[in-house]
């Protein structure tokens, strides 16, 4: 799949993203639109998973730790053929699939449960761990966001990826810069991020998180390296795509009213005719 | 058969004639109270995990910055940093997601809250299934349970946001540990400032002599729309259990004593909470029968809030049909 056509594809879930949260009137916009491009690349790029076979033993893991999200992930799954669209539809209503964050074993695809924040990397060394006894070569890719870093839960992960080395599990942090009461670097300052992980003995690839380029280089990297865990560090802008979301924190948690939701719609319209032809940076 | 109203409460006029209650949520009675609380003495302090203006905690935030501490998505931290803070003087109220808040920092509570004996107060909002369409991950529905086990710690689930004000004026004088129980939902308001709040003196809303309707939570308002309902068919004693530990066994057993049923309603598993301390004082001191509305050892779900307290019974129509089962059951 070329570039333009995986920018294509996260376009789609971000149109994907948008109807739903309107169409629910709660949930989470803001990081979900921001992880487009890189659920992109894994789902329809990088990582080993069918959606014809979601529970094969070897295929890749893709944990999402920030459960909150979960309409990207939703979205994705269901683009990537794992479940009919039209599910998006009951995102939170009672009785759904779609719960509010996302539920292991209520749609196929999903890994673990998750919306309690810190608890995602540990599952995924976890993971790691068992899988590396059973000889499997399968990745496991741990999504995280910059927020739940400020769990001890996490960096007590960090610390045991790093003591039993292993380099099947890949972090992949959107680092957006914000959370609910603020950005993250008033709330709790978190950087330099990456010397932090470099001196837990971590493997840190940099990146621009709506650079497929990068995206894929940077998985393809922290694929071929042995020895040590890898933070893929994305640098990603809140709202993606959506002009009065983005960067803003305030959109974190806040669904779009009817109108707002046209105007995220044109606004998404718009980046798609500039992938279309050619003006936009991907 | 009328209900007949407590006179000594000062409830809201109009509460069994059907003139409308206000509405208000239990958090906003917090963040109220935690204002109040912070101007009437300034040992009082704050603390937030990245959900501030959630549990109604910005309020203080705003009025007091030097009082508060944005501690982060750090739970266990919140505690211990709470607990710190009350070793060195302070009365901190420390509010978060229930769900995560006493959800995920239990031992930190248990050691350096409780045992140490500090007078941290612990406010978990968003709780039981009020969280709604965020689904069962932040529906708690064991908090109760989890505090109410903990020696030392006074465990506070207010019955609207008025004596959720009250109940904070109330802790921040208090000198134990404690949790106070906070609901998302906005709900009737049906006390008043006149309206007394004692810790652990359950308060007797309307008397009755078939069944005793014991309530933890927003739900009294339920409870006397089903004792109107019910109209002759059977007169309800309902109960405001707001306090649940340390638990008012003597205005409990007084009305098991007269009905000789007890119905408990809350937003909470059926085992541990209300319903648990009410079955354990009962079984102790006055041997009755007892129906239990609540969680039934489930999980919670996405749903508008509404629509998942009436799935679970925890409706003016719930109170109703436990009540004529009850009422056939033991006829
Ligand atoms: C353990 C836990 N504590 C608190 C919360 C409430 N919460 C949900 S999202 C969030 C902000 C986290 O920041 P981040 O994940 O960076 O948010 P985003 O970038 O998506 O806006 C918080 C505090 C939670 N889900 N889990
Ligand atoms: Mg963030």
């Amino acid at each position: 799949m070329t570039n333009q056509e995986l920018a294509l594809y996260a376009n789609t879930i971000r149109h994907d993203i948008i109807k739903a949260l309107g169409k629910a009137g709660s949930g989470h916009p803001g990081g979900s639109l921001g992880m487009a491009d890189i659920f992109t690349a894994l789902y329809f790029s990088e990582a080993h998973v069918d959606p014809k076979n979601p529970n094969d033993p070897n295929r890749d893991r893709i944990v999402l730790s920030n459960g909150h999200i979960c309409p990207v992930l939703y979205a994705t799954l269901a683009r990537a053929g794992y479940f009919p669209l039209e599910e998006m539809q009951t995102l939170r209503v009672l009785g759904s699939k779609m719960q509010g964050h996302p539920h292991r074993g209520a749609l196929p695809g999903l890994e673990t449960t998750s919306g309690p924040l810190g608890s995602g990397l540990s599952q995924a060394a976890g993971m790691a761990l068992g899988l590396r006894m059973d000889k499997s070569a399968a990745r496991v890719f741990c999504l995280t966001s910059d927020g739940e870093h400020q769990e001890g839960n996490h960096w007590e992960a960090v610390m045991l990826a790093s003591k039993y080395k292993l380099d099947r599990l890949i972090q992949i942090m959107d680092r957006n810069y914000i959370q609910i009461d603020g950005t993250t670097e008033d709330v709790m300052p978190l950087d330099p991020v990456a010397d932090k992980y470099r001196a837990f003995g971590w493997n840190v690839i940099e990146i621009d998180g709506h650079n497929f380029t990068q995206i894929l280089e940077a998985i393809r990297s922290a694929s071929a390296h042995t020895g040590t865990p890898t933070l893929i560090n994305a640098r990603t802008i809140p709202g993606k795509g959506v002009s009065y979301m983005e960067g803003k924190f305030t959109w974190h948690g806040k669904t779009p009213n009817a109108e707002d939701t046209q105007k995220a719609l044109a606004d998404l319209d718009a980046v798609r005719d500039a992938i279309e032809n050619g003006t936009y940076v991907y | 058969m009328s209900t007949k109203l407590s006179s000594t409460l000062n409830l809201q006029h109009g509460l069994t004639d059907g003139t409308p209650l206000p509405i208000s949520a239990i958090r906003e009675g917090f963040g109220k109270g935690m204002l109040e609380a912070g101007k009437h003495d300034p040992r009082v302090v704050g603390l937030s995990a990245d959900l501030t203006e959630s549990t109604q905690m910005h309020l203080f935030a705003k009025e007091f910055p030097d009082r508060f501490v944005q501690v982060g998505v750090a739970e266990q931290n919140l505690a211990t940093v709470a607990s710190g803070l009350a070793a060195a003087g302070k009365i901190p109220f420390a509010s978060s997601f229930a769900a995560f808040s006493p959800g995920r920092n239990w031992e930190q509570i248990r050691t350096t809250i409780c045992y140490n004996n500090q007078p941290v107060k612990m406010v978990g909002s968003h709780s039981g299934l009020s969280a709604g369409p965020d689904g069962a991950t932040h529906q708690i529905l064991e908090d109760v349970a989890l505090m109410r086990v903990l020696p030392n710690m006074v465990v506070v689930v207010p019955a609207d946001a008025e004596q959720t004000r009250t109940a904070t004026l109330a802790l921040a004088q208090d000198p134990r540990p404690a949790y106070l129980r906070l609901v998302r939902e906005k709900t009737p308001v049906f006390t008043t400032p006149e309206t007394p709040f004692e810790i652990g003196k359950a308060q007797v809303i309307s008397e009755g002599s078939d069944v005793t309707i014991v309530v933890a939570g927003p739900f009294i308002v339920e409870a006397l729309k089903a004792a109107a309902q019910l109209g002759n068919l059977a007169s309800l004693e309902i109960i405001n259990m707001h306090t649940i530990s340390p638990f008012d066994h003597t205005t409990l057993i007084a009305s098991a004593q007269k009905t000789g049923r007890v119905i408990t309603i809350e937003d909470h598993q059926i085992i541990g909470g209300l319903a648990g301390a009410v079955c354990e004082s009962l079984a102790e001191h006055c041997p009755t029968p007892v129906m239990r509305l609540g969680l039934k050892n489930t999980f919670g779900e996405s749903g508008q809030v509404p629509e998942l307290w009436k799935k679970h019974n925890l409706s003016a129509e719930g109170i109703v049909a436990a009540v004529q089962a009850f009422l056939k059951r033991t006829a």
